[in-house]
């Protein structure tokens, strides 16, 4: 199968390349950023979604299949970019896919489109409001994203498409959300405040979105592997320092006296949990994680 | 770091709890051992020195399995909730653990936010008590609500209105109900008045105030008495009228045992 997959030079899209080759399937990988040395059967574009270029590629190479998996976060871009990229790159790659007849496309998305709430439910299934909006505002071009794939699926029916709704992925490279969040010499919590916090191993998210390629699944799908772990033992096994903060004083503290900058809007989700519920994507998939709760935390440890 | 504060009998009863706990003492849905070390510590003296609890009927907590607890608020300090959990983990061999519901505004408050996570006090929605359920936990709810917390002295053990939502969810999930009755709290903390300004001011629904004024309960004995379970029929699309009658039975049959408990405990009035 010819696969296209956009951010492939992202640290969790690598992996799933390499599923993807090592399955015998050939790889056209799109992104601005570079990747030097990615495996033979990978064809690299340097190009921007929106542009000429890419749609080229699905006209040159009509592709069977698309996992997109370039969303940027608040970390990476400012508000104006986020939009371009993550909506607008969205709906252009969707567009492609119905023009040049791509069968099944896969968006990969982020679980804390949910938002982080007092009086949200803990396990979050995927007929959950997508509250981020407004308890994150960062994170609002990713909701909107995922709103556009996920109406996809009526509005362009010949393109089999899957929404996946990923929890937080962490391992050896150190790199995603969690993992910025956690690399600061002091990791800030809000005082009096312990929330879960759902992750799964790198290996394990990237398997799971090979997986759905795999399946050729159709709808919305949350995609965890074990149970959530609190903060503060989080950081604990993680070997990180957590330094608890007043809320009143939280924004002030942020970038300074070594705490990493984290935006206003983030105080939600370091305050409360996003915890998601997998049952309907294991029962369509039969998907189980390798990697356990502790395991991930010592792999993200001890690369 | 708190292990030190766990008394012996608990840690010992912790090992037999029905909860499935990783390499660090947390259960999937958060709850921590430790927390839970300490908690049930606290309750231990609380539920056997200070209101002398007597439990009557545990034999009709099913030993697996999903239940529902449903019984009254007794008192304007919500112990009653606390004394249930405790009778569960110190007189019923094996223990097992409940979980409880909490007002949503207590998730919003530092430090008792993560303590209700960390001991499986979860927010009050439909949601949680399903899942709770579904997963073959047991559950306790007081129907009153706030309302019955809410309750003076003059009004000891009469039961306010009765949510419905939790007959719903019993019939949704397949789930028995034990009825329950608490008595003694009533007269532990007898509530006169409440103090409307301080309890807009502390961010609470209400603040009890009892004749001799200081917000701590007197040390009184308290019985719990739990019925046999009731199955209803049907899977919670029902019409209000038949959940209404549903939830008259489980009014009805927790005020007899109320009335049971009181007789045990000689008060007449």
């Amino acid at each position: 199968m010819k696969v296209v997959v956009t951010g492939a030079s992202g640290a969790l899209a690598r992996q799933v390349v390499q599923l993807l080759v090592n399955d015998g399937h050939e790889v056209l990988g799109l992104d601005r950023r570079p990747w030097p040395d990615c495996p033979e059967r990978v064809q690299m574009f340097r190009v921007d979604m929106r542009k000429r270029p890419a749609e080229d590629v699905f006209r040159t190479y009509k592709p069977d299949a698309l996992i997109h998996m370039a969303t940027v976060t608040y970390v990476s871009a400012g508000s104006e970019e986020r939009y371009r990229i993550n909506l607008g790159g969205t709906r252009a790659v969707w567009e492609y896919c119905e023009n040049y007849g791509v069968k099944h496309a896969i968006f990969v998305g982020r679980h804390t489109v949910y938002g982080a709430a007092a009086d949200a439910p803990l396990y979050r299934n995927e007929d959950e409001p997508l509250m981020a909006g407004s308890t994150f505002p960062n994170l609002a071009d990713l909701v909107a994203a995922d709103l556009y794939a996920g109406n996809s699926i009526w509005r362009r029916p010949s393109v089999e498409t899957a929404v996946l709704r990923l929890a937080y992925s962490l391992g050896p490279s150190k790199r995603g959300t969690l993992a910025n969040y956690l690399r600061g010499p002091k990791v800030p919590t809000v005082m009096g405040f312990d929330p879960l916090f759902h992750f799964m191993h790198e290996a394990d998210a990237a398997l799971a979105i090979f997986t759905s390629l795999k399946s050729k699944l159709r709808g919305v799908f949350n995609v965890s592997g074990p149970p959530p772990v609190p903060l503060a033992l989080l950081c604990r096994i993680a070997g990180c320092r957590s330094v608890p903060i007043p809320e009143p004083v939280f924004p002030a503290i942020l970038g300074r006296f070594g705490f990493s900058r984290l935006p206003k809007g983030s105080l939600n989700h370091i305050k409360y949990p996003v915890v998601i519920d997998n049952q309907r994507f294991v029962e369509a998939t039969g998907f189980k994680a390798s990697f356990d709760e502790i395991q991930t935390l010592r792999a993200y440890r001890w690369p | 770091m708190l292990n030190h504060l766990i008394h012996d009998e608990v840690q010992t009863r912790l090992d037999s709890l029905d909860l499935d706990f990783n390499a660090y003492g947390h259960d999937p849905v958060g709850i921590s051992r430790e927390h839970l070390g300490v908690f049930y510590s606290m309750l231990g003296f609380f539920y056997k020195q200070y209101f002398k609890v007597t439990p009557v009927g545990l034999d009709h907590i099913p030993p697996t399995g999903r239940a529902m607890l449903i019984g009254n608020h007794s008192g304007s300090l919500p112990a009653d909730g606390g004394m249930v959990m405790a009778s569960l983990f110190f007189d019923l061999n094996p223990p097992r653990y409940i979980h409880g519901m909490v007002e949503k505004f207590a998730q919003t408050i530092p430090f008792l936010s993560s303590w209700f996570s960390r001991i499986g006090q979860f927010t009050g929605l439909p949601e949680h008590a399903v899942r709770m359920l579904k997963d073959e936990r047991l559950l306790m709810a007081f129907p009153e609500g706030v309302r019955g917390i809410g309750k003076l002295y003059k009004d000891k053990y009469k039961l306010v209105r009765f949510g419905t939502g939790f007959m719903r969810i019993a019939l949704k999930t397949q789930t028995p109900i034990v009825p329950f009755a608490y008595v003694g709290g009533e007269e532990a903390f007898p509530a006169m008045f409440h103090a409307k300004s301080l309890a807009k001011l502390v961010g609470v629904p209400y603040w009890p105030v009892p004749p001799y004024l200081l917000p701590v309960p007197l040390p009184i004995r308290c019985r719990i008495h739990y019925g046999e379970p009731m199955f209803f029929e049907g899977d919670g699309t029902e019409s209000d009228v038949v959940i209404d009658g549903y939830v008259k039975d489980v009014r009805s049959r927790i005020a007899e045992l109320i009335t049971e408990g009181r007789q045990a405990l000689g008060d007449t009035t």
